[in-house]
């Protein structure tokens, strides 16, 4: 225990002594809540339509009036199909829309119409979020047209509508900020924790000091642990900087216990920390850790449903996330805060963790080597 | 020479791959005894010195560090030895007293003998004035010194020194030598390697290695008596030519 102590002591010292690392831990947490929230926002605020009308009519008209009322569009038009074309390879238009000649004539005569509609699709999920929007002004705009024509057929007016009424639960205004900065919590605590528990130990190799404490009686897991700890207190801290952050800049709903957010997290920790120990044990310079970790982080970061839910991978990437640490901390981060679940309904995902807490330390115990 | 040895090495044999580092090295050193293993760069002084201390295992060999067994016992070989490697190892960022402090107590010194003891090592050192300055913004010199004093501050029973006055002026690297002698004078078996000939006359028995082999092993007077030479450095130019 003495022997722990004696290494936390002397991490301490070293860390608070670094100019460069003080900095890091204050600003990276900052940075990454501000610009990364904004940053990968989802919501579509301005989508480009050009419309081109060939109709003129009032139909028409007030369909256009629509889109134009609506805050997602921003409404240009178009005399042909050629120009809007051009505007879409530039970049310039993200929907075409063309209104038929005789579409209000076909409305009216035949009951039904058509439009045409021309998603720029380089991105997919932007074609196809735009696609929703467009097609929920056009049903709403379906559906005046259905209520007005009651006086020419009576019998429709009659109808009863259904009156369908989302309320959206744990996120009521869908505001996708709230959803994103618990997700950057996450990273901020994942980067920071193998980066510095990484870089540590391969540090001392790179001076050699390691040598000197090889050649000392010392404990193994003695000597990991009180490598593990201080890193871990510093991670647990820049979370509860980044929730003090979330909350006051994105107003974060923190619904659960700040204990078991802390507790869960701690579990965590021990396996980032702990890939980043083993990691040094193996990798003989910082570069090579920075390379190795840097490589697993984007994949599983990139896996873990931070932008995408994690259900809506394909099979094979699911199954992949069983063994994704990141993954079930991402479940559990968001459970907590914006649910406010408790133990019993996290019980899974701590278990999970806590496996792989052990079993990623213990390998690093394991491949530390004080005799090569 | 006489009585059991502290350190016992029978046939010592270390390849890497197909480099043999060291070739069958048979050697013992005695308590109290400042023992000298010299050789040119790259003759194995190193390669030996990190199995004796436990950082490496030997390919074959049978290995005795004060009565343990170096394949099996290297954690309590580790409680009996002190050791200071060329590259110097103590924390640049940390202080005199810090270093002192962190390595004392990871042999499990009591805070307050570590204490006293620093006051009385840094009073006799003359070097009490710089207990707080981080070793960073001391001289090489100095380093040393304390990189030493550091190694046998737990009163360990052997301390290995691996080139430990490399690139250090004469005056200073006579300062260590007598620092050395002091150790020795409290019974501290030195194991000390070296490639400055002049030093190798310090050593009460020096064995000189060339090529991953021992070649000589004598007291200095006897190994200048037999190659009929003045000095150290010409016998040693005469065995390695």
């Amino acid at each position: 225990m003495r022997t722990i102590l004696t290494i936390i002591q002397k991490e301490f010292i070293q860390i608070f002594r670094n100019k460069t690392m003080l900095p890091i831990i204050f600003i990276v947490p900052v940075v990454q809540l501000l610009v990364l929230v904004y940053a990968a926002n989802l919501e579509m605020k301005s989508i480009d339509l050009v419309v081109i009308d060939n109709d003129i009519s009032s139909v028409s008209s007030k369909l256009i009036s629509k889109f134009k009322g609506s805050p997602f569009f921003k409404v240009r038009s178009s005399i042909s199909l050629k120009d809007a074309e051009n505007e879409m390879k530039k970049e310039d238009a993200d929907v075409i829309m063309l209104i038929p000649q005789n579409f209000e004539k076909k409305l009216i005569t035949e009951n039904a119409s058509e439009i045409q509609l021309l998603f720029n699709a380089i991105n997919g999920t932007t074609a196809s979020i735009s696609n929703v929007y467009c097609r929920m002004i056009i049903s709403g705009f379906n559906q005046d047209i259905i209520l007005n024509s009651g006086n020419l057929y009576p019998e429709l007016a009659t109808f009863e509508t259904i009156n369908i009424e989302n309320s959206y639960w744990y996120n009521p205004k869908l505001d996708y900020k709230i959803y994103m900065s618990s997700g950057i919590l996450v990273i901020l605590v994942t980067v920071i924790s193998m980066f510095l528990s990484g870089i540590n130990l391969v540090r001392e190799k790179e001076i050699g000091t390691i040598e000197q404490i090889n050649v000392t009686p010392i404990k193994k897991y003695h000597f990991i642990i009180g490598k593990l700890i201080p890193f871990l207190i510093i991670a647990l801290f820049e979370l509860a900087f980044g929730l003090v952050i979330a909350k006051l800049v994105f107003s974060l709903p923190i619904l659960g216990s700040l204990w078991l957010l802390f507790g869960v997290a701690a579990i965590f920790l021990i396996t980032t920390l702990g890939l980043g120990l083993f990691m040094s044990t193996i990798a003989q310079t910082q570069q090579q850790v920075m390379f190795i970790a840097f490589f697993f982080m984007l994949v599983f970061i990139l896996m873990s449903g931070i932008f995408t839910p994690t259900e809506s991978m394909p099979d094979w990437a699911q199954k992949v996330n069983y063994i994704n640490p990141i993954a079930w901390f991402m479940r559990v981060i968001r459970m907590i805060l914006l649910k406010g679940s408790g133990f019993a309904q996290i019980k899974k995902e701590i278990l999970i963790l806590t496996v792989y807490g052990i079993s990623v330390l213990s390998m690093a115990v394991w491949r530390y080597r004080k005799t090569s | 020479m006489n009585g059991t040895p502290i350190i016992s090495a029978k046939n010592l044999t270390k390849k890497f791959g197909n480099f043999v580092a060291n070739d069958n090295l048979n050697f013992d050193v005695y308590e109290g005894e400042i023992f000298g293993f010299i050789g040119a760069n790259g003759a194995g002084k190193t390669t030996a010195v990190r199995i004796l201390c436990g950082l490496s295992f030997p390919t074959s060999g049978a290995i005795k560090i004060a009565g343990f067994d170096v394949y099996k016992q290297t954690e309590k070989i580790k409680k009996q030895i002190g050791y200071m490697s060329q590259k110097f190892s103590l924390y640049d960022d940390l202080t005199v007293y810090e270093n002192i402090r962190f390595y004392a107590k990871i042999y499990g010194m009591k805070t307050k003998e570590i204490k006293t003891k620093t006051e009385d090592l840094l009073n006799e050192l003359n070097f009490a004035h710089a207990r707080d300055k981080k070793i960073r913004d001391i001289p090489l010199g100095w380093k040393q010194k304390l990189a030493f004093s550091t190694a046998i501050f737990h009163n360990p029973k052997i301390v290995f020194l691996d080139e430990p006055t490399g690139g250090v002026d004469p005056i200073t690297r006579r300062q260590f030598w007598d620092l050395i002698y002091k150790a020795s004078d409290k019974g501290i078996t030195i194991f000390v390697t070296t490639h400055y000939m002049d030093e190798a006359e310090y050593c009460d028995r020096v064995s000189i290695m060339d090529q991953g082999k021992i070649v000589a092993l004598d007291t200095p007077v006897n190994l200048m008596k037999e190659y009929h030479s003045r000095n150290m450095d010409d016998v040693f130019i005469k065995i390695a030519r």
